[in-house]
């Protein structure tokens, strides 16, 4: 257990840094990674603070059409769209999360998903102008980044967009993991467990979620970013509630409440759907069959599960 | 010195008057228990005071200061603690570390930063306080595995790790075998030394070993009060606990 759950992050780091070189090809390496962000970062909510939001596809998006946009129009630098990505989607969390948190359980729930279907139709009918509508916004430039002086472009090759993306990905594994074994992660938990008693015990826990959901919507949004510049697109999609039940499913998939589980969720759920589409167009029926599977009968998910097993072979000496 | 004080407490559910116009006073240092029959406005009154609640009209004074309208966390802050009747604990979090993160929250909550463990200090207090409730052998053990008996006394445990002033205690002994009973009457006792204890409770005997004071509630009023051997001897409150009126 030990190992297993509190080094589990520099495994996870350590795994991630040869993805590229174990899987077939690098683009899916780089979709697991822009995904397993996304998970984990909706792992915060969903398995950390026990919020159901099923609309974090809008965060992902803010992050999407953040960057895009501005590096289209506003012809900023990278880290300056990427930067207006994520500010985007915390700025759009902040609005979002204080409305919807005001309710609980399914309501809550609910609102998340209307909230995201209303960025969606922002992008796609009110500006459309801008946003390209159902096109999505093509044509993202991809500005080259200077380092000690040397100016080189991260989309020469797809290794170097993965090593680009492995950086900020890194980084926030490594503040997620801080986040989330500090004070304040443990007040998360002991809302999951039981809000009526932390309040009691004198914590402010509808400001507590709050802040959890701003955190959750930077690495969301974070992924969202890279998204557009990886595919030098801002697409619709990633504003559709699909890409917020995406986010849930492997989340579960994964093990929720378990660190490193939502990526590894990401990473399965892709492998998944890489594999059988090459065989059917109906990938996403195997996909659904898998994850019930799942939840019925291993309803701590796949890390969740390898933990538990892991910790009972250690009671038994 | 008085610490609580209610005046003219009302709180309606519907048409139903649930607390009517209760003026209650609690000294500084004593075990004060409240006692009535079902559906006396016991729990309603501990939730007005806990601010789970908040009252129609009336006011609730506590170390002198209003708190009528605060929420509960900033009632909390100021030095007062709930357990509650049905075990309200964090069940998939270790033992010590449901009174560690009750303990918290005098602290901090938003430290992003640092490791938990680094808050060292709550780590120790918080095995001091499992160890006072009886809980010392059984730190590690999932809260959610421990016996009903043993989840109460974490109820408690978790009570006291905010160090309260006032400590409000909803009928602790509820479900317990009379052995259990027995044994959590004796660590209320030894818990009600140098500390102010509000106790709502249903057993009468319970209530007649170790309160300082008794005040009997009946529908939403309080009809006596005094120390436990007036309670006993009061014929109003013989009428109402024996014939139900």
């Amino acid at each position: 257990m030990s190992f297993l759950s509190t080094r589990s992050y520099l495994g996870l780091i350590l795994v991630i840094a040869v993805l590229p070189f174990i899987l077939p090809y690098e683009a899916i390496a780089t979709q697991i990674l822009i995904f397993g962000l996304f998970a984990m970062g909706y792992n915060i909510l969903l398995g950390y603070t026990g919020l159901l939001s099923f609309g974090h596809a809008a965060f992902f998006g803010l992050g999407t059409y953040g960057a895009g946009l501005s590096l289209v129009y506003l012809k900023v630098g990278l880290f300056t769209g990427l930067l207006i990505g994520v500010t985007a989607a915390v700025l759009g969390a902040m609005a979002v999360g204080f409305l919807c948190l005001k309710r609980k359980g399914i309501y809550f729930a609910m609102l998340t998903l209307a909230f995201g279907q209303l960025f969606y139709f922002l992008a796609l009918v009110v500006f459309d102008n801008y946003t390209g509508g159902d096109n999505g916004l093509r044509g993202v430039p991809v500005p080259p980044i200077s380092v000690g002086g040397l100016e080189f472009s991260i989309i020469k090759s797809p290794l170097s967009f993965y090593y680009f993306a492995f950086i900020f990905c890194a980084l926030s594994i490594l503040i997620m993991n801080r986040i989330l074994h500090s004070p304040f992660g443990a007040v998360l938990q002991s809302i999951r467990e039981n809000e009526k008693r932390s309040q009691s015990c004198g914590y402010n826990t509808n400001r507590v979620k709050w802040v959890a959901f701003l955190f959750s919507a930077f690495f969301s949004g974070l992924a969202g970013s890279l998204h557009a510049v990886y595919y030098q697109l801002a697409a619709l999609n990633t504003l559709y509630w699909t890409n917020s039940g995406t986010a849930v499913m492997m989340t579960i998939l994964g093990g929720m409440g378990t660190f490193i589980g939502p990526f590894v969720g990401a990473g399965v759920f892709l492998l998944i759907e890489d594999v059988i589409s090459v065989y059917t167009v109906s990938w996403q029926l195997f996909v659904g069959a898998i994850f019930m599977l799942f939840v019925l009968f291993f309803p701590l998910g796949i890390w969740g599960t390898l933990q538990e097993k892991f910790r009972l072979w250690r009671l038994r000496g | 010195m008085e610490i609580l004080k209610t005046e003219s407490l009302v709180k309606n559910f519907g048409g139903l008057r649930a607390i009517d116009q209760v003026d209650f006073r609690l000294e500084e240092g004593q075990l004060h228990s409240i006692i009535g029959p079902n559906g006396a406005g016991k729990s309603t009154f501990f939730k007005l005071i806990c601010g789970e609640l908040h009252p129609d009209s009336g006011g609730i004074r506590f170390r002198g200061e209003d708190i009528t309208a605060l929420p509960q966390y900033a009632i909390s802050h100021r030095g007062m603690s709930v357990a509650y009747q049905l075990t309200n604990i964090f069940p998939r979090l270790t033992t010590l570390e449901n009174i560690r993160v009750a303990m918290q929250s005098r602290k901090t909550t938003y430290n992003f930063w640092s490791r938990k463990e680094a808050l060292r200090d709550l780590r120790e207090k918080s095995a001091s306080i499992l160890e006072t409730v009886e809980l010392g052998s059984k730190k590690d053990e999932l809260a959610c595995n421990l016996s009903h008996g043993e989840q109460r006394h974490l109820e408690l445990g978790i009570a006291l790790a905010t160090e309260p002033a006032l400590l409000l205690l909803d009928e602790p002994t509820a479900g317990m075998s009379p052995e259990d009973t027995e044994r959590t009457i004796q660590l209320i006792r030894q818990i009600a030394r140098g500390r102010t204890i509000i106790l709502v409770e249903h057993k009468m005997k319970v209530v007649m070993k170790i309160s300082d004071k008794i005040t009997v509630l009946h529908y939403g009023a309080i009809i006596a009060e005094g120390k436990p051997e007036e309670i006993q001897a009061n014929e109003r409150v013989q009428e109402v606990y024996l014939k139900g009126r």
